[in-house]
């Protein structure tokens, strides 16, 4: 499980939890993410996300 | 019917394309006060920055009117991808800071009234808060080359915590309690300046903070990014001062207090009264386009970069000026921040035109609203029983 940072604002999600509150449920992988969805945050779009290390 | 008789594709021009570098252009007006005082001998001239910003362009407002008009899907990507744009917003930059130089050497090396030098100091200061609004643009984009920009540029007006605040912590807390940077409704400007500029400064510093932390090193890191930007500031005032002197400094901090301010006032008509509604684990609900004031008064839309879209701004932060676009059904304000900045300042006719624009957006339950802890029960009340009613 891999987790992505907005580059805007910090916000990170983390793959294994998932974003129940918008229908994405844990265990979502980054990728099956849809691409329509933005940061929950700030409202960055996916595409500012980026790979954490570790 | 051949095809010959359909009508030729219309291609979409941008009708705003050509007026942007105005963005640049007017931070050269300055220079027009100094060369009048000049001719003239009258130090009234010196103020230009104050009759250009307070009349000139509220009474332009009112005569070109509003521009609803947004591109098509179809153009957005290249649009979105056209340099020209990003170069039509670097242009302001070494414009600025060429003015900002030039107004603090004539102010301290040409002789004129006391009233003269702070019509100077005045007028920087608005150029001040208008590079506030430039760096803005600049430090929501997510290339290297911008970034950098949006440091430097907040740097002369001293306002580089913003750098760090305006994305990582307004972005997220916009139009709840917990941000320092939304107007309460009842709050006037004089309370909510103090109230944003420390919470603001606060809050900068524990975003970096809790980022090194993260990253295994010490606050005062380099790579601090308020560390950086004042950094510039200091470097930039202190050799200011060793050129021109102490009255080149304090005209510097005049400049300075007056252009955040001229920010901050602005940051206090975006978002007035308005609240994203808690929800039930305690974070908010998702920022969207009606937590946010507008306008599509086209002169004050084009100096500020479009920053009056503002609700498609908090929706999509990362989108450039020129393709942010006009929502229907959004909390709309009366007419461009120039001419609401005004009336922001006298709290009594602020109120009387806001607060029912408030009140009618949650259609009398002020339950909903985001209002000054002090007066929140009784705002409610007073409401509800005139809706009941």
């Amino acid at each position: 499980m891999k987790k992505w940072r907005c580059l805007v604002c910090d916000y990170i999600y983390d793959e294994a939890k998932g974003w129940p509150e918008e229908g994405i449920a844990a265990g979502t992988l980054w990728a099956d993410v849809p691409a329509a969805w933005s940061c929950p945050d700030c409202g960055a779009s996916k595409a500012d996300f980026e790979l954490i290390d570790s | 019917m051949t095809t010959d008789t359909l009508p030729a594709p219309v291609v979409w021009k941008d009708s705003k394309r050509y007026l942007w570098p105005l963005g640049a252009l007017v931070l050269t007006l300055p220079l027009i006060g100094t060369f009048a005082y000049q001719a003239t001998g009258w130090a009234a001239m010196l103020w230009i920055g104050f009759f250009i910003f307070y009349g000139l362009i509220p009474l332009a407002d009112k005569l070109l009117g509003e521009d609803n008009a947004n591109p098509p899907d179809t153009a957005m990507s290249a649009l979105a991808s056209d340099s020209y744009y990003r170069w039509a917003l670097f242009a302001s930059i070494p414009v600025y800071l060429a003015v900002w130089v030039y107004m603090i050497w004539f102010a301290t090396t040409v002789e004129m009234p006391w009233y003269g030098w702070l019509g100077c100091a005045m007028t920087l200061g608005i150029g001040c808060g208008l590079a506030i609004n430039i760096g803005h643009e600049l430090g929501h984009q997510t290339s290297p080359l911008e970034r950098m920009l949006a440091k430097f540029v907040l740097a002369p007006g001293g306002y580089g915590h913003f750098y760090t605040e305006h994305n990582r912590g307004h972005h997220i807390r916009v139009a709840t309690p917990e941000d320092p940077a939304t107007s309460r409704f009842g709050e006037t400007f004089y309370e909510f300046f103090p109230r944003c500029i420390i919470g603001s400064f606060k809050s900068a510093w524990q975003i970096e903070a809790k980022r090194l932390e993260r990253e295994g090193k010490s606050v005062w890191h380099y790579s601090n990014d308020n560390l950086q930007t004042w950094a510039m500031t200091l470097v930039l005032w202190t050799a200011i001062t060793v050129w021109l002197g102490w009255t080149a400094l304090a005209m510097v901090v005049v400049a300075a207090v007056y252009g955040g301010s001229l920010l901050e006032v602005v940051n206090y008509l975006e978002h007035y009264g308005l609240k994203r509604q808690p929800r039930a684990d305690g974070g908010f609900e998702r920022c969207q386009p009606h937590h946010s004031w507008n306008s599509n008064h086209v002169v004050t839309n084009v100096l500020l970069y479009h920053l009056q879209r503002h609700s498609d701004h908090h929706a999509n932060p990362t989108r450039g000026y020129q393709t942010l676009r006009n929502f229907e059904d959004v909390p709309r304000l009366p007419s461009g921040y120039a001419a609401m900045v005004l009336i922001a300042y006298f709290p009594p006719i602020w109120f009387r035109l806001m607060d029912p624009k408030v009140v009618e957006h949650f259609k009398g339950d002020m339950s909903k609203a985001n209002i000054k802890p002090g007066v929140r029960d009784k705002v409610i009340a007073q409401y509800s029983a005139a809706t009941a009613a």
